[in-house]
Formats: structure tokens, sequence, C-alpha cells
């Protein structure tokens, strides 16, 4: 976070921003900090980060906390409510779920944001060239996109899956590709909007490069519409990967996944809620945490 | 409007034949051998091969693309290779299921959540409008499962109210609760974020309209201003997001039905896409595209008919 600004004289940080180096990356950098300043007051974003955060450092460092290996055998009694041995009791196999439970994150947090990654480097090419050069490309382009609009992610995901088979590599393709028409729509019509601008032109008159226009000129101006659809896509990626694995199509046997734990666990649900209650809980205050994430970016973005 | 219409239906159809290929391709071509996907590793290549022939994958792409196309059409499915009966009459059977679960979460939430998006908008800023925009937000992130999961263990397991397994109900309005309500609140948790988001938003658009400044200026009775002015405009812009949702509903209902193992249409896509039950994947995931067109039609069909301007203007 920047050091606290002083908020009542704003004309100051613009003119420390035009003294510096640059005046152009001066003004980009006084409006990045305008946005991180608001971010940073936004009850919404604070609170999803810190849950965030949580999360993400509980995904690298669980080996320091977890009391037992997360997919050792480590206790005769099975099925356990939770006790002081066990703070949140043991599974079907006496594998102790606290530690599962911790080391869980950290299948989730590599597969969501692979997947967010391939979907959203794939949508901002073809959003950015069915958005600039637009004609015959852009409606073939959006018709696909409506065709893989009309089925639910999941059951894409389903078909796909069940014929290639299950797999963390194939679960991280299949969100990817489905992400990258929908990420391509949202790159799309903000390029519509940014090639009408003068600064397009401008660099057109020059004699600049298409590529060059696309991906230097516009590009930089698209980052609040991209961070915001990176934020909403993590979300679904998340719950798409965590939903794949409940099915049984995603993460396999030993991981502690909680998608796929609670798949398990579902069967011993009379005798042990524990198994299945203590990730599905895990599960959903990260998802909630994303989703305050891209809430309190969307409102800040849009003021 | 007739020309919006047709235009949107054209549409509609163009959609679902680029559909239709994908599908194929996904189901026929990926797959490499179909043969081979269905028998596995340990058959032997006279096997596959026999398979293979048997059911006319070794004959050219597009012959067989058309020949399952025009099939589907005529509602000739073909046969389920593990139950060895007509698609079609499977096929309708789970989906008839799975309309009456998603038929009864809608009945039940549509209400309920376009009242709880007006009484937010009518407490704009406050704290029933936060409670309620925030509980809606969280509502909608969470998979099915993990909201399946909770209600499992308090009502079935903890509580005991309800079984953890459910069936097609009988007749009996008592049974439908016993057996449906649970499957559908993680389909309603979804379906409530986003409906009383919309019914919300819409609110509160016409709320700071003119036409309602000029009611409450008259003196109208707030009563009278909510009912005839403010709702009537508030809620067409719900309808849409009402038919589409109802969409998301079938994706929703794979993930419900395994959980609460009811024989609905979601349950048959899982359950023939992990046996590789090639014939009845392809058709009910196609069934499953035009149902969505169809509703998403609708949407756009009420919305035309319920919104003066449009109808006027086209």
């Amino acid at each position: 976070m920047p050091a606290p600004l002083p908020a009542e004289r704003p004309g100051e940080i613009l003119d420390a921003g035009l003294k510096s180096a640059s005046e152009l990356s001066g003004l980009a950098s006084g409006r990045a900090r305008e946005v991180l300043r608001a971010l940073w007051r936004s009850k919404t974003f604070v609170i999803g980060a810190a849950i965030v955060l949580f999360w993400v450092l509980d995904a690298i460092f669980w080996p320091l906390f977890v009391p037992y290996d997360p997919e050792g055998l480590v206790s005769p009694a099975t099925l356990q409510p939770p006790s002081a041995e066990h703070l949140f009791g043991t599974d079907d196999l006496g594998r102790d779920i606290f530690s599962r439970t911790l080391a869980g994150a950290r299948p989730t947090l590599t597969v969501a944001p692979l997947a967010t990654a391939i979907g959203v480097a794939g949508g901002i090419l073809v959003g950015l060239f069915t958005g600039f050069y637009r004609g015959l490309a852009d409606d073939i382009a959006m018709r696909v996109v409506d065709a893989l609009l009309a089925f639910p992610l999941i059951i894409i995901a389903v078909l796909v899956i069940s014929i290639l088979g299950p797999s963390i590599t194939n679960v991280i393709l299949v969100i990817g590709i489905v992400f990258t028409p929908i990420v391509a729509r949202t790159v799309r019509s903000a390029v519509l909007v940014e090639r009408q601008r003068e600064y397009v032109a401008a660099a057109r008159l020059l004699g600049n490069s298409d590529l060059y226009i696309m991906f230097v000129e516009i590009l930089p101006n698209i980052t609040g519409p991209i961070a915001v659809e990176i934020t909403i896509r993590l979300g679904y990626a998340i719950f798409t990967s965590a939903t794949l694995s409940f099915l049984a199509l995603g993460i396999q046997q030993p991981s502690p996944d909680w998608g796929l734990t609670i798949s398990i666990g579902r069967v011993f649900l009379q005798t042990a809620p524990s198994e299945v209650l203590f990730p599905a809980a895990a599960l959903a205050t990260l998802i909630v945490g994303v989703n305050l994430i891209a809430d309190g970016l969307r409102q800040v973005l849009e003021e | 409007m007739s020309r919006f219409l047709a235009k949107r239906l054209v549409l509609a159809f163009v959609t679902l034949f680029c559909v239709s290929i994908i599908l194929f391709l996904v189901a026929q071509v990926m797959p490499g051998d179909v043969g081979r996907a269905i028998l596995g590793p340990y058959a032997t290549e006279v096997q596959v091969r026999a398979l293979d022939h048997q059911l006319g994958v070794d004959r050219p792409l597009l012959e067989r693309y058309s020949t399952w196309l025009g099939g589907f059409m005529r509602g000739d499915w073909g046969n389920s290779f593990l139950l060895h009966r007509p698609v079609a009459a499977i096929a309708f059977d789970r989906l008839y299921n799975s309309l009456i679960l998603g038929g009864f979460a809608l009945l039940l939430i549509v209400p309920t959540s376009i009242g709880f998006g007006v009484l937010a908008a009518l407490n704009y800023g406050k704290w029933p409008d936060r409670v309620i925009s925030v509980a809606g937000l969280s509502l909608i992130a969470l998979p099915e499962f993990v909201t399946g999961i909770m209600v499992l263990v308090i009502f079935a397991v903890e509580l005991g109210w309800l079984p953890a397994s459910s069936h097609v109900p009988s007749v009996n309005p008592l049974d439908w609760f016993r057996q449906l309500l649970l499957p559908s609140i993680p389909l309603m948790f979804v379906l409530f974020g986003y409906i009383s988001r919309m019914a919300r938003t819409g609110t509160i658009e016409s709320l700071r309209s003119n036409y309602v400044r000029t009611a409450i200026l008259k003196g109208l009775p707030r009563r009278t201003v909510i009912w005839q002015h403010v709702l009537r405009n508030s809620l067409l812009p719900t309808i849409t997001v009402i038919s589409v949702q109802t969409g998301y509903l079938v994706g929703g209902l794979v993930v419900t039905e395994t959980l609460f193992n009811y024989p609905g249409i979601g349950k048959l896509v899982l359950d023939s896409a992990v046996q590789h039950d090639l014939p009845v994947l392809q058709a009910t995931v196609l069934l499953v595209a035009v149902l969505y067109m169809a509703l998403t039609l609708l949407a756009d069909v009420l919305y035309t008919l319920l919104n003066p301007r449009v109808r006027l203007a086209a």
C-alpha cells in the first residue's frame, strides 16, 4: 500500500506527478494511486482482500502450520467429531480434517488462477483483434461466443472432461478455453469504444502499425474493465473447478482439495458431518472473498 | 415488432446450428476412437472395429453429422448404449422430473426475491438494503454443492426434518415440500441473488423517474405510487432475468440432482458423460441448449409485449 497522501490537496499530487521524468507516466501513476487509495477506503474491497490474502498465505505456507500430514493416515479412529487432538475431527480414512482443510487451499488456488490466466490472455487477444478489425471474423467469433454461452459452463466442462479424462490439466484448459470468448466479449466492447477516440486516430496518423496501436495504445486504456473481468472470472474459476472436483471430474485422490473432500465425505454425512462441513466453509469464505474484491473494484473503477 | 422477433428467431436457429456442430465435434471427434472410448483400453482391436461399424462411426464425418442432426429433428435420437432403450423416452422422462424440481424452486423464489428486491430499493442505502444486497451477492457466488451440503447437514442430519435423498413427489402437496424443498434450496439461493438485484435496480430507477416524482407531488398516497407507478415499470427487466436464469437452472440441476440423488435431466447429463453413453449425452445436451434458447426467446417476446416503448417503436 502507498504512503497516505494528503487528500485535501490533490493539486499537489498532480504537480509532483507532472514534475517527474515523464509527464504521461506521471499522470498514469497518479490515476493508479487514486484508484489504490479509493480501494483502500472501500470496506468491501478490504474485507475481501483480507480473506483472500489469508487463503493465499495458507496455500503457500500450510506445511508450517499443519499438525499432521494431510494425506497421512494419522489416527486409527475414523470419522471422529472435533476433539482437542484433532481440531476438526478425522475423516473416513483417519486423516486429520484440520490439516486437510488448510492444505486444500493449494490445489484450488493453483487451478483457478491458471485457468483465469489462460482465459484472460486468450480473451484479450481475441477481443483486441475482433474489436479492432470488426468485419466477418468478428461476426463469426461473436456467433461462436453465443453458442458457447448457450450452455451452462458446468455442462460444457462435464462434456469435455468426461471425454478427455479427469485431470488437473484438463480442468485448467477447459475452464480457460470457455472463459476466452466471455473475456473476449468484454474486451471487444471496450475496444469498440476506444478505437473511436482521438488518440487512436493520432497514432494512426503517426504511422504506427496496427499491432502497436492495439497493444501499446488501446490495451493500457482498457485495464479497468479487464481488471474487473479478471476478478469476476477468478470467482467463477474457483466455483467451477470446485464443482468439477465435487463431480469427481477434477482433481483426484488423495489430494485434500475441498471439492473432492466434500464429494467423498458426503457418503458419511449422517455419521460425521465435519468431514464436509469444514471444507465447505473454507470454500465458501474464499469465494465470497474473491467476489467482494470484484465488487469493490467495480464500484471504485465505475466512480 | 414482428420483424424484431423474426430476427431473434433466425439468430436463435443459427446459434443452435453452431451448438450442434460444436457438440458433435466434442462428442464424436475429440475422443478419437468412439469404439475404444466405450469399450475401454482392454478390448481387442477387432472388437473395437466391430463396434465402430455397428455404431456407424467408421463412416465419413459429414454423413454422420447430417444423419445425427436429421434424426434429432425427427425425434429419432437413437438408443442408449447402456440402457438399450430409446434416448428420447429416457430424456423426456428425466426432463419432466427436472421441470417439477425447477418449477417448484421458481414458484417459491420468484415472488420472494422480487419482494426483497423491492424492499431493498425502498430502503435504498439503509440497513435492509445493505443486508439484502450483501446476502444476495454471497448467495450467487456459492457453488450449489456447498450450500446443498450445508442444508443437508442442518435439516437432514442434525434436525432430521427432511430426507437426505429425494424422489419424484406424489400428488400430495405435503410430499412436494418434503421431497423438493431441500434440493431446490441451492437453486433458490443463486436465483435469489440475480432476481432480487434486478428488481432492486429496476425499482430504484423508476423511483428516480419524472413520472414517479409527478405522482408523489400530485399528492397520491405512497401505496398507490408504488403499486401503480413504480412496480409496473420496475419489473420489466426482472422478467428477462427470470427467463435467462431459468436456463442457468439446467446447469445448477446437474449438481443438485447429483447431490440429492434426484432422477432429473442434470443427473442424466452427468451419468451419460461419465459412462460415455454418447447418444444420450449428445441428445440431452442439445435438448438443454434448445430449451435454453427457447427460454431466452420467450423472454424477448414477453419483454416486447409488456414494454410499450419497444412494442410501438417497431
